[in-house]
Parts: structure tokens; C-alpha cells; sequence
């Protein structure tokens, strides 16, 4: 649906986006993730046509976003970073000038709002002016204007930013919802986040894409073994050595004591060989009593810190 | 575009700039209608609108201030950029609702024209034309000030530009006739002459119309709108 081919911006020496190419899918809900500063923000610009790219093209279905801007930008809804919220406008009259210039027909205007009033939840503020809101509210706004005239693709930039836990959820909620009817593009450094709400994942990472996948083939393709927390009665040293004796496993690291008179290790093992039993059999055999053997799934956060870490360096 | 130009004027009126804007206009107006026209018994509008264009340096700066640069500050810009909308509709949009307010404050003055009709002589065609040229000189300077909006953020910085610019125009008459005994500069005051907007109000306030001074007015309003879609233009293009 959005393709993105060799784009690149430059702001004079430094490249905020460099070379990047990546394809957005009709009706998949797409997490965009990087570091602040990681040229997020700067992509969204350019897929919305705000900005234009210094090299490279942007397509959505096949129309150039600079070439045919009207058709394109009539079928995006853009959540920027900071909500393009006029202050000195009730809500209503904001999201009718927003109709407006969105060119819905003044006929369905009402109806069309009011559906957007229930979806976002701001039908009990809709009278009052846009600077006397709280954050929540003037965020949930700022939702419900990137969804006036029900655009194709949905493009939200760090939409739960400074929003309390409880909102949070509410905003991630609303756009799981979203990706039933729309393409969402969703920006965000939080990690969880995305692991909520996205069908798959672009990371990038100082202007570049470092992956790009779908998130059960990000977490299973990252990390050379399996880990696991194990908790075992008996002393560190003898048991540290049985357990690196185990056939399959690799690496067994002391963790330290989470229960009196116990101690965790964290062994990681070949993805290869389960050494579940053989360990379980080893540790009785001995003597040692098992209090714990916990699998640890790798999280998006291993995921992240892996291809963004400064030593590893992208690419 | 219509949009654009109905919320820009709503917010003229939301803010306290449009009644600052009118006020500061009616109440100098105010005061060289009745010492000008009322106490010296003249019926010439066109003498009191001569009189009072240096008031465009105090207000139009108050108008066009914030038209793009409080766009750009709080990032409001974002959003009639990515909407359907051309920059064209954008900044047309705004530049009428600031010559809408302009005009309105002009149709105020009204009660000037019923006050002369009814103690002396007054052509309809002379006060036609004096409120024309005077309409299409403010049209002009907010062209200017509009301009000078989107070339920065900061509403201040663009009042005081703006200031400086309107000021700098209101003098280049003098300049010119200052400059005219140098031989040497002849072409550069026969450049000056080309941009003396105000030297072109002198036919509207004598109450003759002038077809050049119409095109000529419309067309520096024009440049102008067409150098603030280019500035925003390039800054979405800039790499700087």
C-alpha cells in the first residue's frame, strides 16, 4: 500500500534518514520503532508529505506523494507528535474546520463526527475550548482529527507521549481497534508498545533500517540460544559446574539469591537441544533441590538494544 | 480555502488582535476626521485617507504578525500542509481574512461618508475610488507582512520586520528625493520609484482611477502571496 524506496533527507552534513526502503501493507498495523532522534519522525514527515525527501520516491498505491499530493494526502490521517490542535477552538469547531479542509460533505459532517466523538471518547468535551483540556483529551483529539474523512492509512507519531499509565492504555486501545478498518503507521521508542498493538516491526537506527519483520520472527530469529532461569538449593560453585555439564547447555551465570537459601543461574543453552529434563535429572541426581526453571522469552527489548547498541553499531 | 479563511477570521475575533487592530484604526481615523474634515468644514475623504496612511506602519504588523509564524510554532502548519489543501488555498485563505478584517474596519468608517454627505458635497464616484486605493494599499502592505509571517516563528520578530519594512516604504518618497540630486544614483531612483507603493495612492486619493494603480496594486499583492507559497514551498524542500 505505502512503499518507500531509497529515501533519504539530509539537513546539510547530517543525514536524518538515509537510504531507507520498506513497504506498508494494506490493513497491517505497522510499529516504527528507534531511539529519539533516530529519524522516526522525520520518515513520517515525508511519508505525509510535510516534508520532501532529498533523494528517493514514496508511493502509496502507486501515486508519488510529491507528484499527485492531493489524492495521496486526502487518504493519510496524520497524528505529528505534537497534535495539530488550534487553541482557541472548541473541539467541535476544530474537527469541523479539520472536515472542512478534509473535504467531507458538509451532509455527512455531523454524523461522521459524531461516530468519531464515541470512538475516541471526547463526547462530553466537545463544547469546551481545545487549551482547557488535559493532555489525555487534547491527545484523543488529535486522534480523532488524523481520522476525519476515515483515511485509507493512519499515521501516528509517538501517540501516547506524555500521557498518564491509564491513558496510555486507552490510547493503545483505541488504535488496536483502529487497525481493523485502517493501515496504521505507528512511531514509538516504547518498546511494549509495539509488542501490543503492531503486527510487525521496522527498526530504525540512525537514519537507517536495522530490521524489519514481523514480531514472532524478530523475537525467534534474534539470540543464538534459549535461556532460562533456574533456582536450585545447594552451593553456588558445584552446582554452577553441574549445571554447565548438562549436554546442550552453553553458559550458566550466577544471578544471585531471589529466595533464602537458594540461589537462580541463568543458563542459556543450544536453541538446537532441549535441556530441560537432562538439567531437571542432573540437579536431583545430585542431591539438589529445584525451587524453579523458568524459559525467558526474548523480549523486543533484547531485540532493540541488540540492533541499536552503539558497539554493534546498525548494520 | 474558504475554510482556512473562515477560521483565521474567527480567530481574529477569538484573540483581542482583530478589536486592537480596528480600535487603534478608528480612534486615529477618528481623530483626523474630526479635526481634518469636521472642524476645517472639508469634504475631501480622500485628504483624510492621505493623512492617515502612516497608520498602516503602526497596525498592519498587528495583523499579519501571527499568520503563518504561530502556524509554524505550534506546529498547527502540520496539519493544513498534509491536508488536501494546496498552499495556495492556505495562504490565500489567511490573506483574505486579514484583508477581510481590514475591510470591515474600512466599512466602519461608513458613517464618515453619511456624516460629509449630509452637511457638504460628496461624489460617490471620488469616495468610491479614495476607499478602493486605500483598501488596495492595506491589500499590499499585508501582502508584505504576510510574507514576512512565514519566514519566521517568532510573531515578534515579525511585527518588528514588518514594522520596518512598512516604514521603510513610507519613506521612500523622501529617500528618492533625497537621493534624486545625485546624478549618479538616477537608476536606483528610478529602481525605488518601481516598489513606492505609497506614490501610487496619490491619483486614488485625488479621486481619479487609475487602471495602473489597480494592476499595479493587485500585482504587488501577488508577488507577495506568491513569494510566501515559494518560502514555505522551499522550507519543506530545505536540507539546511
Amino acid at each position: 500500500m505505502i512503499e518507500l524506496k531509497h529515501v533519504t533527507k539530509r539537513y546539510g552534513a547530517k543525514c536524518a534518514v538515509n537510504d531507507i526502503s520498506f513497504t506498508i501493507n494494506k490493513g497491517e498495523v505497522l510499529g516504527f520503532l528507534g531511539r529519539n532522534g533516530a529519524g522516526k519522525s522525520t520518515t513520517m514527515n515525508m511519508i505525509t508529505g510535510y516534508i520532501s525527501a532529498s533523494e528517493g520516491q514514496i508511493l502509496l498505491d502507486g501515486m508519488d506523494v510529491l507528484e499527485q499530493p492531493r489524492e495521496v494526502k486526502r487518504r493519510i490521517g496524520y497524528l505529528p507528535e505534537q497534535p495539530p490542535l488550534y487553541m482557541d477552538m472548541t473541539v467541535e469547531e476544530y474537527l469541523k474546520f479539520v472536515c472542512d479542509i478534509k473535504e467531507v460533505r458538509k451532509k455527512s459532517q455531523k454524523a461522521h463526527l459524531d461516530d468519531l466523538y464515541n470512538l475516541v471518547k471526547i463526547t462530553d468535551v466537545r463544547h469546551r475550548l481545545i487549551k482547557n483540556l488535559s493532555k489525555g483529551y487534547k491527545q484523543r483529539v488529535g486522534v480523532a482529527q488524523a481520522l476525519v474523512g476515515n483515511p485509507d492509512v493512519v499515521i501516528m507519531d509517538e501517540p501516547t507521549v506524555g500521557l498518564d499509565p491509564k491513558q496510555i492504555i486507552e490510547i493503545r486501545k483505541l488504535i488496536s481497534g483502529l487497525g481493523e478498518n485502517h493501515t496504521v503507521v505507528l512511531s514509538s521508542h516504547i518498546l511494549h508498545e509495539v509488542a501490543d498493538v503492531c503486527d510487525r516491526v521496522v527498526i530504525i537506527n540512525k537514519g537507517q533500517i536495522v530490521a524489519q519483520d514481523s514480531l514472532a520472527n524478530l523475537t525467534h530469529g534474534i539470540g543464538e540460544g534459549i535461556r532460562m532461569i533456574v533456582r536450585v538449593v545447594g552451593p553456588e560453585k558445584p552446582v554452577t559446574r553441574l549445571l554447565r555439564d548438562v549436554p546442550g547447555v552453553k553458559d550458566v551465570e550466577t544471578m544471585g539469591v531471589k529466595e533464602t537459601g537458594s540461589m537462580d543461574y541463568l543458563v542459556e543453552s543450544d536453541a538446537k537441544t532441549d535441556v530441560r529434563r537432562p538439567l531437571v535429572n542432573a540437579v536431583l541426581a545430585a542431591g539438589y533441590s529445584l525451587l524453579m526453571l523458568k524459559p525467558m522469552d526474548v523480549t523486543l527489548e533484547d531485540i532493540f538494544l541488540q540492533l541499536t547498541s552503539e558497539e554493534k553499531g546498525g548494520y | 480555502m474558504l475554510a482556512v479563511f473562515k477560521r483565521e477570521l474567527q480567530s481574529y475575533f477569538y484573540s483581542a488582535i482583530g478589536y486592537v487592530f480596528m480600535g487603534c484604526f478608528l480612534v486615529i481615523a477618528g481623530i483626523f476626521f474630526t479635526f481634518g474634515n469636521v472642524i476645517q468644514a472639508s469634504s475631501s475623504l480622500g485628504t483624510l485617507f492621505s493623512n492617515i496612511t502612516f497608520i498602516f506602519i503602526l497596525i498592519v504588523p498587528i495583523l499579519t504578525m501571527k499568520l503563518m509564524s504561530d502556524e509554524r510554532k505550534s506546529k498547527t502548519d502540520q496539519l493544513l500542509i498534509t491536508s488536501p489543501l494546496s498552499l495556495w488555498s492556505i495562504v490565500v485563505g489567511k490573506f483574505l481574512a486579514a484583508c477581510a478584517v481590514f475591510a470591515l474596519t474600512l466599512v466602519c468608517t461608513g458613517v464618515y461618508v453619511i456624516i460629509l454627505s449630509a452637511y457638504g458635497n460628496v461624489s460617490a464616484m471620488e469616495v468610491f475610488v479614495n476607499y478602493l486605493g486605500f483598501f488596495l494599499m492595506g491589500s499590499c502592505l499585508i501582502a508584505i507582512g504576510l510574507f514576512i509571517s512565514s519566514t519566521t516563528e517568532n510573531q515578534v520578530a515579525a511585527a518588528i520586520t514588518t514594522f520596518g519594512a512598512i516604514l521603510f516604504l513610507y519613506l521612500l518618497d523622501s529617500i528618492i528625493a533625497s537621493m534624486s540630486s545625485v546624478t549618479m544614483l538616477g537608476w536606483l531612483c528610478t529602481a525605488l520609484e518601481w516598489v513606492s507603493l505609497f506614490a501610487r495612492f496619490i491619483d486614488f486619493s485625488s479621486g481619479i482611477l487609475s487602471l495602473t494603480g489597480v494592476i499595479y496594486m493587485i500585482s504587488f499583492a501577488g508577488i507577495f502571496l506568491m513569494l510566501t507559497v515559494h518560502t514555505i514551498e522551499k522550507r519543506r524542500w530545505s536540507e539546511g
